[in-house]
């Protein structure tokens, strides 16, 4: 009885509502885990987003969506509404994603960051970030003074490891003698708590600073202690003109009008892509003059090479935190090895939290 | 001169008419909101309110989304009809959604009938243990409950995050944040295929009927009526006060506990950071919004809930930004405590003559 009137009571509100007409224009739709002005990780897809725009097709973002019960909503909704190639650019996003791409077999779906893709319509994309962090690793090495570096992580995942670890290398290459202490904060973006991981790294003795979190602060902090920084996902130079030393950037623009197109084109088809700085996924911001003109000469040279594959950011020998072997000598980690890091390189400091 | 007057002569027709009015009053604030920022006020409050409930799954969506603001509106009812205020919903919900989603972890590999009862009945008790805290604070420690309660939410907060980060997360998981996905047996049954409404409702439905019984029709309920509206009276009478406080502490918490329960059991199905978008405290707007009554609270829920829904639809199709949301939320919560003001209070206009000034 009241099962019935509740599906009469539904049918006639479906009635009387409109269904939004679908046009057969081709839509590109994305959806933010920040908000657009975060200036990290979330602006920088929207700047990909306007790349998008500006190649002439039509986009929608949805800003701000919370990693739970929401996520699929929103990304149903894009769906449904006419949108033919869905961005969704937080790993939480994973399982909603493949949970509504099995419902939408002829919606495309691209997810960043994540490893998952159960339909063939669902496809992966990440950055080789830690090719960046190489750079960063070498210029630290060179400028500090108190041989401490300072870094701000987020999570324990293998992607904030890979470049806590390929940093550390980088550095004691140009330094032997370099300690990384880190700050876990367990957030992504949350100005306050990073700016007080910074302000303890930085009485701790550190003398540079650098950060897997999305917001400014760390790199004001920075500013305002008069020690190194570097920035996180955009060009942060204008927020710590001093301090930064470069700025690792998240360049998103040139994958996402190639895959706009091809989904427009009907030439697109499910893959998964970690691209650095090779393709220009991973591209660094203006090298500080601070650094001097021989410091900046030879970042740039590697920049040259591992963008050209002379140079790769695990190359062996590399040990763990007790000294038993990880990569062989004249080795390169291969890409699975990358993909699951989940021990400290020697000479990081502390215990991953478990 | 303005004089204020409390009115002695509420009628009560007017008393449950005014969320109506303050409905009405925040679309036309959202319509001129929507003008100001360039969009065309009809179309912008079309896509906001009739839109996203303009299909079957847009529906399913509103009850997936009202459900635990109903559930710990309804909770949050008993606290503040007995004036105890209570302002920690949303820790109670993430303490019950800790005990219940461990319980769901303990049965990851098992499959069976009993397995999600008890995961219910687990997160119920842990919101109520959780809610204990601050009752029990309050009558034997004398300590402010609102104080209490909204510090515990940030205990609950980072305890479910050094659980889900740390001795809970997936080890099949790259250490990302996260806990295994609960078996089969420990989530709640869809109601429909394809749509993700689930049995959580039931529970909000019975906890009106309970509530409604509760309040309307046993000693109980007269006694929190009766201290809410005068605690000396309520001594006078002789009711026991802590017992009262404890109870209805008591049965708030295990309502948001439920709430949090029927989310991770429902559309989340593990035990993640991100919960609950505030569900705790944007219940407490639905609470008042539904004037304590639990069939106003019911219609509060829906009204909340679409604010919500329409936000995202508004962004999507006509990149509203999404914050207006939480701006309809508020003017909601200011036209009602404005029109409830107007309501108690009569405001006169005093025509004095110059020669009564001087005096």
């Amino acid at each position: 009885m009241y099962k019935n009137f509740f599906k009469y009571l539904i049918s006639a509100i479906f009635l009387l509502g409109f269904s939004v007409n679908s046009n057969a224009d081709f839509k590109v739709g994305f959806v933010y885990v920040g908000p657009t002005g975060d200036h990290g990780w979330t602006f920088q897809h929207h700047e990909g987003r306007n790349a998008v725009e500006a190649a002439g097709i039509k986009t929608t973002f949805v800003e701000s969506v919370p990693e739970g019960a929401d996520a699929e909503r929103v990304i149903r909704q894009l769906a449904q509404s006419g949108h033919d190639l869905i961005f969704t650019t937080s790993f939480g996003y994973m399982d909603p994603t493949n949970k509504v791409a099995k419902d939408f077999p002829n919606v495309k779906f691209e997810h960043a960051t994540g490893y998952k893709r159960e339909h063939s319509n669902v496809s992966t994309y990440s950055a080789r970030f830690y090719e960046g962090r190489t750079l960063l690793g070498h210029i630290a090495g060179k400028m500090t003074k108190t041989n401490t570096i300072g870094y701000i992580a987020s999570f324990p995942i293998p992607e904030v490891i890979r470049g806590i670890n390929a940093m550390t290398l980088a550095a004691q290459k140009v330094n032997p003698n370099i300690k990384t202490k880190i700050v876990w904060v367990f957030t992504w973006y949350d100005p306050g708590k990073e700016a007080e991981a910074a302000q303890a790294l930085i009485d701790q003795g550190a003398d540079v600073i650098m950060q897997h979190t999305d917001s400014t602060a760390p790199v004001q902090t920075a500013e305002k202690a008069g020690v190194w920084s570097f920035g996180q996902a955009s060009d942060m130079q204008r927020f710590a003109p001093k301090s930064i030393l470069t700025s690792i950037i998240d360049d998103w623009a040139p994958y996402y009008v190639e895959r706009a197109i091809a989904a427009r084109d009907g030439t697109w088809s499910q893959q998964d892509t970690w691209h650095g700085l090779k393709e220009g996924m991973v591209a660094m911001g203006p090298y500080n003059s601070a650094m001097g003109a021989d410091l900046v000469k030879e970042v740039e040279q590697l920049q040259k090479d591992l963008a050209s594959g002379k140079v790769h950011s695990f190359t062996g020998p590399i040990y763990d935190q007790k000294g038993n072997i990880l990569v062989a000598e004249g080795k390169v980690a291969d890409d699975g090895m990358l993909a699951g890091m989940s021990v400290y390189v020697k000479g990081v400091e502390g215990d991953i939290p478990k | 001169m303005i004089k204020i007057e409390k009115r002695n002569d509420v009628p009560m027709a007017l008393y449950f008419f005014t969320p109506f009015i303050a409905i009405i009053l925040t679309i036309l604030g959202g319509g001129i909101i929507f003008y100001i920022l360039g969009f065309n006020p009809i179309e912008a409050l079309k896509f906001y309110f009739i839109t996203p409930i303009s299909n079957l799954y847009g529906l399913s969506e509103l009850l997936l989304k009202a459900t635990p603001l109903c559930l710990i509106a309804i909770g949050l009812s008993f606290c503040f009809k007995s004036n105890n205020w209570n302002i920690g919903a949303e820790g109670q919900l993430t303490f019950g959604a800790i005990v219940g989603g461990g319980v769901a972890l303990l049965f990851y590999n098992q499959e069976g009938f009993y397995i999600l009862p008890l995961v219910i009945l687990a997160g119920a008790i842990g919101g109520m243990i959780f809610a204990l805290i601050p009752a029990i604070l309050k009558t034997y420690f004398n300590t402010n409950e609102i104080l209490v309660s909204l510090m515990l939410v940030y205990v609950s907060k980072l305890l479910l995050d050094y659980l889900v980060v740390g001795p809970w997360s997936n080890p099949e998981g790259f250490n990302f944040p996260e806990t295994r996905q609960f078996s089969d047996s420990s989530r709640m049954p869809l109601l429909f295929e394809g749509l993700r409404i689930h049995a959580g409702i039931f529970l909000a439905l019975a906890a009106v009927m309970l509530s409604w019984f509760i309040l309307y029709k046993t000693y109980l309920g007269f006694q929190i009526k009766v201290s809410g509206l005068s605690l000396k009276t309520a001594k006078y009478a002789g009711f026991k006060g802590k017992t009262m406080i404890l109870v209805v502490f008591m049965i708030s918490g295990a309502c948001a506990g439920l709430a949090g329960v029927g989310e991770i059991t429902g559309p989340i199905g593990q035990l993640h950071r991100m919960i609950s978008p505030d569900y705790g405290f944007t219940a407490i707007i639905v609470a008042f919004l539904g004037r304590l009554n639990p069939f106003g609270i019911i219609f509060a829920s829906l009204v909340v809930a679409l604010t919500y829904l329409g936000a995202e639809t508004a962004q999507i199709f006509l990149q509203i930004p999404k914050y207006t949301g939480q701006v309809f939320q508020g003017m909601i919560l200011f036209f009602l405590l404005a029109s409830d003001y107007l309501l108690f209070f009569k405001v006169k206009i005093l025509n004095l003559k110059k020669n009564e000034l001087r005096h």
